[in-house]
This record gives structure tokens, sequence and C-alpha cells, in this order.
């Protein structure tokens, strides 16, 4: 656990970073700081490792105040990932994981081994480990800085944008290994990123903080979609708010509906309405639109390509933009093989939510 | 012909052996040089290493530096010679100073230059500063350092040659003696050995600098030491300066 009390930093020019902070991190969560630039989000992050140092106020780590810690004793214990990764260039990369085992005083032999199983962890194959971080793409570097974080087993973790120099598609990527890292390792971690979706999509709990270092709302993800405490958090949060809101709207009241089905390369009866192209493992492969003939075997060419897929069992959002996306207006769902299991409409979706929210009242 | 006098000049046995001889004269050489990275590296080195780490003291080492960069190297030693009423002191002194702004500024820059993304990381891993200075602020400014090193080697190598106006046996000698009997042949001989040990030189220390700048840096393909345009700059300064040291003098 993570306590602010009463937290400032002034710098010595005069601008307040961070501004009365009163927050507490829960043990075992991911809090993700959030707000634009020059909102002390980062600052507020740096006090914790004491690469800064409040001007007043009071930090504690697990019920210790951090100030009566010596730096570097404390930041040993506390996991520290930044933006770019930050790996050092003139080591490999298992040396790099090797860092705080290393500065811990373990043998060379010992802490090699650990780098070689936390490389596996995040998912990079052990090969990689002689490689020297010049060779890796910025995903991989990423994983590294992540790995090289949690070498020693910290209970607390500190990521400062750790995502936001690689691409949507990495960073995505990046964004469900830490998910699935957090539910193995059950770390307390602390985001900071300027990426509100970002936030919704990792954070258990999401701080969202506004020019001049003041807290402007700290809340689980869907209550700050749902309800923006002001102005400043409604803008921040986004227009398509109401929308993304969805992802935190379980899917189970929509009823998976019946979806015509055709085999791709056999022959095809003609049909007035949307047939759904498999293959023989039920993949969706495409759309049949109505009166299409086909002569022979059924070819992809012929097809229209589907839309998004909605998985059974994720959220309502993942239903809804399966329809919308359609080019038949039917979503398809699919099993976790991703076999086809039927289909929803977005008119079904929509009845589903209004009559969440009718019960909400 | 200047180059043909050059050639015979070189290959003169009488050249080769006794107390005026090239060999004695290149060791003489070779060890002022030495002596003079070696002093200017115990000075800049340590001095570049605190500025970079700390950032203190930028502005003063910049400013210092450049001062001792205006010094007239053979002023300098002739200044020093008549205080010091003669001896090797002046000479290695003065070619010390010579040798330091290169030095301090590749440290310096060498320092400065390691990602400031590294340098946190690096704190925030729980380095102490030493730690952080030693472990990978030192390993990184590696080949601007040693960059620093080859470029303050080039021009001691040359400029080791105004010891001879002092009476010491360095490959000035042939320089000032050719100059003064108008015996061409000896002259361009005499650069042309000083010419040929700074290449050797910089070829030794491009040797060292594969050897010690880790691997993971050379992948980088970063310009390490002194570009080819800058060293043949170098070599065309090395054949001038006796010439504009005798008009000082």
């Amino acid at each position: 656990m993570i306590e602010f009390r009463a937290v400032t930093k002034r710098f010595d020019d005069g601008t307040i970073a961070v501004n009365n902070l009163d927050l507490v991190v829960e043990a075992g969560t991911i809090t993700v700081f959030v707000g634009p630039s020059g909102c002390g989000k980062t600052t507020s992050l740096r006090m914790v490792n004491r690469m800064i140092d409040p001007s007043s106020g009071t930090i504690l780590v697990d019920g210790k105040d951090i100030l009566s810690v010596d730096p570097p004793m404390l930041r040993r214990g506390i996991g520290y990932v930044i933006q770019q990764a930050g790996l050092f260039p003139h080591r490999t990369v298992l040396d790099n994981v090797a860092t705080v085992p290393l500065l811990s005083g373990w043998s060379r032999s010992k802490a090699r081994g650990r780098a070689a199983e936390l490389l596996e962890l995040v998912g990079l194959p052990a090969e990689l480990g002689k490689r020297y971080p010049v060779q890796l793409s910025g995903g991989q570097q990423q994983r590294v800085g992540v790995a090289r974080a949690l070498a020693a087993d910290p209970p607390v973790l500190l990521m400062d944008e750790p995502f936001s120099a690689v691409d949507p598609v990495v960073r995505e990527g990046l964004q469900d290994e830490l998910l699935r890292l957090q539910a193995e390792l059950d770390k307390t971690i602390v985001f900071v990123t300027h990426d509100i979706d970002e936030a919704v999509r990792i954070g258990e709990k999401v701080a969202v903080f506004r020019e001049g270092g003041i807290l402007a709302q700290y809340d689980r993800p869907a209550e700050l979609l749902a309800r923006p405490a002001d102005d400043f958090v409604a803008h921040f949060v986004g227009k398509d708010r109401g929308y993304r809101s969805l992802s935190f709207v379980d899917a189970s009241g929509v009823e998976v509906g019946a979806v015509p089905l055709v085999q791709v390369s056999e022959a095809v009866e003609p049909s007035g309405e949307w047939r759904l192209a498999v293959d023989d493992r039920r993949h969706p492969r495409g759309w049949l639109a109505p009166g299409t003939t086909v002569d022979g075997p059924l070819v992809e060419d012929v097809l229209k390509p589907g839309g998004s897929l909605f998985e059974v069992g994720q959220s309502i959002r993942g239903a809804l933009d399966a329809a919308l996306s359609s080019p038949s207006g039917l979503g398809v769902a699919v099993d976790a093989e991703g076999a086809v299991v039927g289909a929803v409409t977005a008119t079904q979706v929509l009845a589903v939510i209004e009559g969440l929210r009718e019960s909400r009242g | 012909m200047i180059f043909a006098d050059a050639f015979a000049w070189l290959f003169d046995p009488v050249n080769w052996s006794g107390a005026k001889g090239i060999p004695l004269r290149t060791g003489v050489h070779l060890l002022y040089c030495l002596g003079a990275v070696l002093g200017a590296s115990a000075i800049a080195v340590p001095l570049g290493l605190f500025v970079g780490h700390t950032g203190r003291g930028g502005t003063f080492l910049v400013g210092g530096s450049n001062a001792l960069r205006a010094l007239p190297t053979l002023g300098l030693v002739t200044f020093l010679y008549l205080i010091a009423g003669g001896g090797t002191g002046p000479v290695l002194i003065a070619l010390v100073v010579l040798a330091i702004p290169p030095i301090l500024a590749g440290t310096y820059a060498g320092i400065q230059d390691v990602d400031r993304g590294v340098v946190d990381a690096a704190k925030g891993m729980g380095m102490t500063g030493g730690q952080v200075l030693w472990q990978v602020e030192l390993p990184n400014a590696l080949p601007l350092l040693i960059g620093g090193l080859r470029n303050a080697t080039l021009q001691v190598v040359a400029t080791a040659s105004v010891a001879a106006y002092v009476g010491i046996e360095t490959l000035g000698r042939p320089l000032l003696d050719g100059l003064r009997v108008l015996d061409y042949g000896q002259f361009v001989g005499g650069a042309v050995l000083i010419a040929l040990l700074a290449v050797v030189l910089d070829l030794v220390l491009a040797g060292a600098q594969k050897a010690i700048v880790p691997r993971g840096l050379r992948l980088v393909g970063q310009p390490t030491g002194p570009k080819k345009g800058k060293r043949s700059q170098k070599l065309v300064a090395l054949a001038a300066q006796p010439d504009s040291g005798g008009s000082t003098a």
C-alpha cells in the first residue's frame, strides 16, 4: 500500500507540481495516474522512490515513511520502469535484467539465473538474453524494462509512461501482457500515462490530475466514465465516454441468436438473406451478400469482409461493436477458440443497455 | 627534387645511429608524448568525470579549456624555459597544457552524452552516485573519451617538435636543422617521420578503443575518434608547425 498524506511539491522556480495530494494506492492493484502534461502525475510517481523529494507532506510505503530510508536502498525494493525503457546500452539484455539482484549482492550466476526466469515471464525467448538493447525492437526493450524492474521481486512497481513510445498495436499487446503478469504476481502498481484510454483499460483505480498538481477525481474506471466529478474530468475522459464505459458492462444479458452459415469451398444454394461463411473449423471468413450467385464451390473472393468479432464473455462494448461493424448488421459471436457460436444485433444490445439503465434507476 | 632529397635523408644509414639518430629521437619524442598524454589524462579525466557527473562547473570548464586552447604552445615553452632555466619540465608542462582541452572535452561530452533516461533508470534501480558513474556513465562515455585521447595524442605528437627549440632531441630536430641550413630533404624527412608516428599511434589507439569500448555500444555505430577529414587537417598542421613556430620564435 502506498499512502500520500498532504503531499506538496514546489520546485525552486516556484511552480507547484503537486498540490496537497491525499491518496491511497491499495495493495495488489494497478492504479493509474492520468492527466494532461504538467499536472504532476510523473512528479507524484517519482516521489514514491525518492527520485524527487516532496516539499511537505508524508509518503508511506507499506506503513513506512520513505524519507526514513536511504534512497538507493529504498529504490532497490521498488521496481521502476520508464518511457523508452532506459536499458543500459553497454550491457547484455540478461545483465540488464540482473541489475538489481547484482546491486543487492547476489552472485553473478544466481542473478543471471533469475534474469533468465524473468525473460521467460515477460514472454521473451531465452536467446535474447545474449543480445544488446540496440538489437531489440521498442516493444522488446519495454518487456526487458519490465523484467528488469521485477528482478528482485519488489512488492511495488512504478511505471512512468512505459508504453507511450511504442506503436498502438504493440502497446495493446504490452498492456495485455501487463494485465496477465499482474494476475500472476499481484503487485502494487502505480502507472503513469497521459492516455485516458490506456488508463481505463488497465487501471483498477484511476487518479485524474489537473494542471497545478490537483487531484480531480480518484475512482474506478467505470465510475470515472459514468460519473465524472466535474467538467474537467468529463472533458478529459473524452466525447465517447458513454460508448467506452460499455467496456465495463457485462454482456451476459445479451442473447446470442442463430446465424445462417455457409461452408467455404462447398456449393451454395442462392438465398435472399445474409449468410456467414465459415471454414471447416467454424472460423468466420466473411459474409455472403443476399442474392449473390455462386457457381461451383464457394471461394473467399466473393465474400464481404466481416466486422469485429464478439468473444462470448467479453464486455457489451465488444457485442455492440461487432454488430455495428458487420456488413449484415449481425455481430458475429465466437467462443474462446474463435469458432462461430451465433450472432447479435445492435437492437438487441441496445435493449439490454436500456434495461440496465432503467434498473439502475 | 625535395622528395628525392627527403627519401635520401630518410634512408641514409648515418641518420639511423648515434645520439642524434632517428631511433633515439623517435624514442625521446614518444616519451614526451606519453608523459604529456598521461599527465594530461591524470588531470583532465577525473575533472571531466566530476563535472559531467555532477553537472557542476560546466561553464567554468568550457571557459577554462578554451583559455588553455588559446595559449600558444611555443610561447609557453619559451616562457617556462626562461623561468625554469632549462630541463625537460617546461616542454612537458606545455605539452600537458596542450593535451588537456581535448581530453577534458571528450570526457565531459562523453558523460553528458549518456542518455538521460539511462541515467535516470540507473538511479531508479537503486545505484549510488558512484555506481552510476562507474557502472553506467563511464562505460557509455568511453567512445567519446577515447576520441578525446586520440585527438590529444595527435596534437602532442605534432607539437612535441617544439622541444627541439630548447635543445631536446625530439623529431623536431631535423625540422629545425633542415630549415636553418635550407636542407629541405632533412626538413621534409622529419615531417614525414612525425606524420608516420602520429598515424601509427592513432592506429594503436583505435585498436585499444575497439578492445575497450563495450560491444553493445559499438553496435550502435556511434562516431568514434577523430574523423578522416579532421585527421588530414592535423597532418597539414604538422607540416606547418615548425614554419609558423619559426616566425614567432
